[in-house]
Formats: C-alpha cells, sequence, structure tokens
C-alpha cells in the first residue's frame, strides 16, 4: 500500500505540470484581446499599452508561462486585474465557502442518494423503486437554475422562511449561514444525489445477485446486516469513486447555483475572471481547484483499501 | 411609576432614528477597483456615490452643482478655471481636504500607471493652489466638458495621505471624503460602508451602513428585493415593471439615460467596410435607418421603457439638437434608395452582446429591415470578444450601448472624432471633426448647442452610427424608503435618502 501511494503521489508532479500548460495554453485560445477587456469602457489606448506591458502580453507565450510558473514556485498566484487583490487571497476568501456549499451538497447527495439506491435494488420492482427511478430521472433533468429560481420563490419570496440569497460566515452566524446555505446545497445536491441513486441501485442489484450474498443469506444473517454490511460495503468501491469525483467538481465550484443564490464561491469568482479576462485569476483557481481533484481521488483510491479489505492484499 | 415609563417609552421613540440602520442595495454587476483614478466601470461609479463625494456634482436636470468645490469661475479666455472650495471637509482618515489635495488628486488622475482618467484630463495643464481654500485649473485651451468631467471619478477626491501610502493597492481598502467609508468588500459577495462621523453634509444622511450585493440575473435581484434581502435595486429587467407597479410594497423610480443604445456600422475601420453594401454605401444605412419603427423597437424589445432617438443625447436632453427630429419609419423610401444603391437584398450581419435584451433588440431590428428587403444576420458575441472585434473592425454592423456622460461630448467625440478609441465605425470627416473640436472649446452655451446641430446634421447623412433610443434607468425599491433622486446618469444618491 506505501509503494502504491509513492507512486501516487509520483504521478502527480508530471499531472499538474501538464494541467498548468494547459490552463496557461486553452486561455490564450479565449477569443478577444485581454488588454482591451480590461480596459474598461473607455477603451483607453494609454490604458491598454500600460496592462500590455504590465502583465507581458507582448511576450511570447513559453515567456508569459515562465513569468507565471515561476510565480507560482514562489508562491504568487499573481493579482486580479480587475480589483487589485492577490489571487491568493481571493482564494482564501472563496475556499471556505466553496468547501462548505460542496460538503452540504455532499452530505445530502450521499444520504439521499445512497439511501435510495439501496432501498431501490432492495425492494427491486416495487413501488418503492420505481419511486426511487421517477426521482432519480427528476434529478439528472432539472436544471440547477431553474430550481433554484422556484426555491427562491417559494420559500424566501412567498413563504419569507429562508433568505433568498448572499452568504453569512458560519463564525459570524451558524443559524443563518445554514439557512443561506440549504437552497443551494439541496439544488447541487438532489442532482448529484440522482447519479449517485442510479450507480448505488446498479451496483446492489450486482452484489445481491452474488454467492457469497446468498451464502451469508443461507447462514441465517439477518437481512439488515446481509444488506448493509456484507452487500453495501462490496458495493461503496464505485460509489466512493464518484462521490470523489462529484466532491471534486463541486469544488471547481458551481456556476450557475452559486450565480443563483449569490455564493460567492469558485464558480462566480472564475467565470467573472473569464468574461474580464483576468487571466492571474483564472489560471490561480483552475490550478488550485485541479490540485484538489487530484487529491480527492488519490484519497478516494485510498478509501478502497479501507472499504474493501481484499484490496489490501 | 407610570410616569416614568411613559419618559423612558418617550426617549425610546425619541433614540429610535438615531438606531443603526442599514441599507442594503443590490447592483446588477460586481464593481471593479474601487480607486476613482483606475476604475473602469458604470457599476463601480453607483458605489463611488457613497463612498467618493466629487468637486461638483450632477442634479436631476443634469445642471452642474456644487459638492466639494462650492463655486467656480472661468477666467476670460477660459483657459483657466478657478474653484472655491468647501470649509471643514474632512478624509475618512481624519486628514483635511484643501487646495493641496486638490492639486494632487488630479496630478495622479493625470500621472499614476493605468489610469482610466488621463484622457478626460488631457487639456489640464497644471494646477496651481491659489490659497488653502481656492484651486485653479489651467487649460491648454478652453474645454467647455470640464466642468461636467468634475462629477464623474475625475472629480473624485481621495486623501493623498492614504493614497501614497497604498500606492496602486489604493482600492483595496479606498479613503475618501464622502459620506460613507470603507469597511470590508468580499469580491462577488458584498460591499460594505459605515457611515463617515465628519462628513460635511451629515444631516443628509440617514442610515449607519450601506451595503452593495451584486446580482447579476435581475430575476434573482428582484426576488431579493420581494423577500425583504434588498432596499433597493438598481437595473430592474423592464419585463418586471408592470407587476412591480401594481404591488403596493415597493416602488418603481425611472429617468431616461444620458447614454444610447445604437447600431454602429463599419464605415472604414478595417477594409471590410468596402466589401458590404451597408459599410460602403450611406444610401444602404439611410435605408436601414427608414426601415426601423424606433417607437416599435422600444415598445416590443424594452417593454416600452426606453425614449426613441436619433441622436449620442436624448430628446429630452438640453443638448438635443432640434434640427434632426427623429426619422418616421418609410419603407417605400426604403425600397427606393436601395434601387439607387443597385442592391435590393443587401446582406450583412449585426454583432450583438449575449444578454437577452441585445438579442431581443436585435431580431425586432431584424424583422423591421427584412420589409425594406434586408437580409440582416444576427451575431450573438461574447462582451468581451465583441468589443474586441470592433476594435479591430472584424464587423459590419455592432448593436453597442454606451452608459453616457453627463457633457454630450462625452457621448460624441470619442465615439465620432478620427481614430478616437471608441470609434469603432471608422468615421473620420474632416468637417465633421473640426466641428467636434471647436464644441470643446466653446463654453458658450448658445454658440455650442449650433455647433452640435451642425454636427447633428452631418451624423444624420452619413450615419456611422444609427442611435436607436435611450434605455431608462429603473430602480424598485421598499415603499419605507423615500428621498431616492431620479439623476440621468443612474447613480444612486444617498443623500436624503431615509427610512421611514
Amino acid at each position: 500500500m506505501f509503494n502504491y501511494l509513492l507512486k501516487r503521489l509520483a504521478a502527480i508532479v508530471p499531472t499538474l505540470f501538464f494541467v498548468s500548460i494547459l490552463i496557461f495554453g486553452l486561455q490564450q485560445l479565449l477569443p478577444g484581446d485581454p488588454a482591451v477587456a480590461l480596459a474598461g469602457e473607455d477603451n483607453d489606448p494609454n490604458v491598454i499599452a500600460y496592462l500590455r506591458g504590465k502583465f507581458h502580453l507582448d511576450e511570447p507565450l513559453p515567456v508569459r508561462y515562465w513569468y507565471w510558473l515561476d510565480g507560482v514556485f514562489h508562491g504568487d498566484l499573481g493579482e486580479s486585474v480587475r480589483i487589485h487583490k492577490p489571487v491568493t487571497e481571493l482564494i482564501l476568501e472563496k475556499l471556505p465557502v466553496t468547501i462548505e456549499l460542496a460538503v452540504l451538497a455532499m452530505l445530502i447527495a450521499l444520504v439521499i442518494g445512497i439511501s435510495a439506491g439501496v432501498a431501490s435494488a432492495v425492494l427491486k420492482d416495487t413501488k418503492w423503486d420505481y419511486a426511487a427511478n421517477i426521482f432519480a430521472l427528476w434529478g439528472l433533468s432539472t436544471p440547477n437554475f431553474w430550481l433554484g429560481i422556484l426555491l427562491i420563490l417559494l420559500f424566501a419570496v412567498k413563504l419569507g422562511w429562508l433568505p433568498a440569497s448572499g452568504y453569512v460566515s458560519p463564525f459570524e452566524d451558524l443559524k443563518a449561514n445554514l439557512a443561506a446555505m440549504i437552497m443551494p446545497a439541496f439544488v447541487l445536491g438532489n442532482a448529484i444525489a440522482a447519479v449517485l441513486m442510479r450507480h448505488t441501485r446498479s451496483a446492489m442489484l450486482q452484489v445481491l445477485s452474488s454467492d457469497y450474498v446468498r451464502t451469508a443469506r443461507a447462514k441465517g444473517l439477518a437481512e439488515r446486516v446481509v444488506i448493509l454490511r456484507h452487500a453495501l460495503r462490496n458495493a461503496m468501491v464505485p460509489i466512493v469513486t464518484l462521490g470523489a469525483l462529484q466532491l471534486g467538481e463541486l469544488l471547481g465550484g458551481a456556476v450557475l447555483t452559486e450565480q443563483v443564490f449569490s455564493i460567492p464561491g469558485f464558480g462566480k469568482l472564475i467565470v467573472d475572471a473569464v468574461f474580464n479576462r483576468d487571466y492571474s485569476v483564472v489560471q490561480g483557481v483552475v490550478l488550485f481547484t485541479a490540485t484538489a481533484y487530484i487529491t480527492l481521488n488519490l484519497l478516494a483510491d485510498l478509501a478502497y483499501f479501507v472499504v474493501n479489505p481484499r484490496m489490501r492484499g | 411609576m407610570k410616569f416614568s415609563r411613559l419618559v423612558f417609552a418617550l426617549s425610546l421613540a425619541a433614540a429610535l432614528p438615531s438606531f443603526a440602520q442599514a441599507l442594503r442595495i443590490g447592483l446588477a454587476e460586481d464593481p471593479d477597483v474601487l480607486d476613482p483614478t483606475l476604475a473602469r466601470t458604470f457599476v463601480g461609479r453607483i458605489v463611488f456615490a457613497a463612498l467618493c463625494d466629487k468637486l461638483l456634482d450632477l442634479d436631476e436636470k443634469l445642471a452642474i452643482v456644487p459638492q466639494l468645490a462650492t463655486s467656480h469661475e472661468w477666467s476670460p479666455d477660459y483657459k483657466a478655471l478657478t474653484l472655491k472650495l468647501r470649509q471643514g471637509v474632512t478624509f475618512h482618515d481624519g486628514e483635511k481636504f484643501d487646495a493641496a489635495a486638490v492639486k494632487f488628486n488630479i496630478e495622479r488622475h493625470k500621472t499614476m500607471q493605468g489610469s482610466n482618467r488621463r484622457g478626460e484630463l488631457a487639456p489640464v495643464t497644471s494646477v496651481d493652489v491659489v490659497d488653502p481654500q481656492t484651486v485653479r485649473l489651467n487649460l491648454a485651451a478652453p474645454f467647455a466638458p470640464l466642468l461636467a468631467v468634475l462629477t464623474d471619478r475625475s472629480g473624485m477626491m481621495v486623501s493623498p495621505k492614504a493614497a501614497q501610502a497604498a500606492g496602486d493597492k489604493f482600492g483595496a481598502a479606498p479613503v475618501c471624503s464622502g459620506p460613507f467609508r470603507f469597511v470590508e468588500r468580499v469580491a462577488q459577495d458584498r460591499i460594505v460602508f459605515e457611515r463617515y462621523a465628519n462628513y460635511w453634509n451629515k444631516g443628509a444622511i440617514h442610515f449607519d451602513k450601506v451595503t452593495y450585493l451584486p446580482l447579476i440575473d435581475a430575476t434573482v435581484r428582484l426576488a431579493n428585493l420581494k423577500s425583504g434581502q434588498l432596499d433597493l435595486i438598481e437595473r430592474v429587467a423592464p419585463s418586471d415593471i408592470p407587476a412591480l407597479g401594481k404591488d403596493s410594497r415597493f416602488k418603481v423610480a425611472k429617468i431616461v439615460e444620458i447614454g444610447y443604445q445604437g447600431v454602429t456600422f463599419n464605415i472604414g475601420k478595417s477594409d471590410l467596410a468596402q466589401k458590404y453594401p451597408a459599410g460602403k454605401d450611406p444610401r444602404v444605412r439611410e435605408a436601414f435607418e427608414l426601415a426601423l419603427d424606433r417607437d416599435a423597437i422600444v415598445q416590443v424589445a424594452m417593454e416600452g421603457e426606453a425614449l426613441a432617438g436619433n441622436q449620442w443625447v436624448a430628446p429630452t436632453n438640453t443638448w438635443y439638437a432640434k434640427n434632426v427630429p427623429v426619422p418616421k419609419r418609410d419603407l417605400n423610401r426604403a425600397k427606393a434608395l436601395l434601387r439607387e444603391a443597385g442592391v435590393i437584398n443587401p446582406t450583412f450581419t449585426l454583432m450583438t452582446p449575449t444578454t437577452s435584451d441585445a438579442q431581443r433588440i436585435g431580431q425586432v431590428v431584424q424583422a423591421m429591415v427584412k420589409e425594406a428587403g434586408f437580409d440582416l444576420k444576427l451575431q450573438s458575441t461574447e462582451f468581451s470578444t465583441s468589443i474586441d472585434m470592433a476594435d479591430k473592425g472584424q464587423y459590419e454592423a455592432y448593436l453597442l450601448a454606451w452608459s453616457g456622460r453627463a457633457d454630450p461630448d462625452g457621448n460624441l467625440h470619442s465615439h465620432l472624432a478620427c481614430k478616437q478609441p471608441l470609434n469603432y465605425s471608422g468615421n473620420c470627416r474632416a468637417d465633421m471633426d473640426e466641428l467636434i473640436n471647436k464644441q470643446r472649446a466653446t463654453v458658450d452655451r448658445a454658440e455650442r448647442l449650433k455647433l452640435f446641430e451642425q454636427i447633428a446634421a452631418i451624423e444624420s447623412k452619413d450615419r456611422p452610427i444609427v442611435y436607436l433610443f435611450h434605455r431608462h434607468w429603473l430602480w424598485a425599491y421598499t415603499n419605507k424608503l423615500s428621498g431616492l433622486r431620479t439623476v440621468p446618469d443612474g447613480m444612486v444618491r444617498l443623500q436624503g435618502l431615509r427610512m421611514n
């Protein structure tokens, strides 16, 4: 297991290197001159020339890449041209918000997705199974922004139970924080729950028809023990993988949901940065989320050893 | 006992207005850097209205009124503007506002790297401190728009001490002399200000705290107002106005903007201008204009929340050239012009931004000009890309909105004079240039208006820009709020605003 971990850690370095080239390269493909975009509505040629010089926009691509990489190695991800704030500061500002939203959404997704998936597999071809499948279809086919706006109209505008949008730090007011986060977390969790439910169901169906489950039942084990300890544990491997991927995606920011609920996370940050050609912010945030994504995948792989004893050999 | 309770209740009631009152304003975008020298967005100006006082201000009729300068006087040759400054004004860091501070600020606007104010203040050659309360701006030549320029970011004064200490990081924690001082900013989330206790006009300020929240989606902005999370929202979607008007919990305010919405034609920005019919032949552009029913565009695409117009300022503006009224739709004449030009079915592409408003306007225009024979293609393009394409002349026609400046020159010179930064049409006519430059140097109002009439006459024949309409600035707010002033620059001035 130790060797495996070492190999995986060693693979992170070249992966991140390629990711950094990809981020940098893809960004250059964006149409439009970043200096013109950043100069604002006055389009002042002096400002455009100044911005070109400041951000080395006239230099060849490899040179610009080197400037950036050099900064990254020194812990400097650059500065947002739009609001004049260091990118590291922006990331640290958004990170707790993004993590909280991702974790809450994931919790909702896991609770709903796994329980619905297990129930649907165990009670296959019953009305519960059909209901769970309809729920999954609904979750998969409902656009986040639409569900978000409907929830706002119902719970904030009509009933007045929850705030329509905005973010309050949990350290400032935990109750207000949860009230602000519950709707966006549900919107995100709802979509992921649907995916998780489908995967849990198919993994459980496969496991439930295997020999060792039949043996466990023949030994006279309680059905609850058979399902939760024997079947679900083995079915968890694909669910853990999927969960980690989904969590990684959530950490990359949930653009539409953040926009609708005005949650100041990575999604809003990166979209605004792309539209304003605020390159340092785009590069910094994508590099950060890519690192988080790769780390989560590694953790998911390690989790296999925990949930499935057969893999420890 | 009863008496003491009554006294207590009365004193409580008397104390109520001084309790912390907060105002929450929903913005349509997240502002850029909060440094008046570097700032470059319309929405940033809304936030500055609470933070940074200006030398001069505008009233509802766009007249120049005092703010930090109590009076102004031109020299006989109009090459120097003397400003008398308000006494007893301090910046948020306690530093004194005086003539030296004005000199510092104007010089900072003019020399700071990356300054967006340099162009506006280019005619100012030097600043003299006459005495602590008097400052003189010396000009290379008379410059009529200067007063209006000082009602915007170029007239905003920041604390010299704080600006020197912070350098180009000043925007992260700005220090000005407005009614509110900076507290915090969380990008894309909120900007928080608190009342500045030593504000020179503190009697006009009735809030202790103001929070600006950027909520890009108009539906979400409105939902926040309706659920009580916000007290006031700007740029309400025109389609939401009828329902809001029927809801007694809210009030709606509107005024015609100082900007415009129009179709810019590439008539000389690049070689492309000679390769499509509307670029090379003014008769085709005339036919295009005559195929338009501007009132119908306003009704259909803007739900009536705009004023049809044909110049860089609205027909309600005192600088509107009355000799060139809004033309009526005339399909027969449009078709005849196309026949004369030898292109019965001219085809070209109208580039529009991706906003739903812009796309709707594009579709209405497309349908209208089709009746005259035009085959207009629509190309919806992301804003930054569209600006870059316009800048490089990689377009035929471009639907573009301009937020506007208080002085008509701000909507004209940079847009239509030769080789100016916002001249996306590539328009360059010696006669027009001469008139544009002449109006800039003409301070006499009547004379200047005559020059605008001549410019409008040329523009309306050549049509590098076919102006369509002038939007209404639309605000919606809780009915408990009173004192909102509707100024055509679209700013939300907090002086006089109160919660009842």
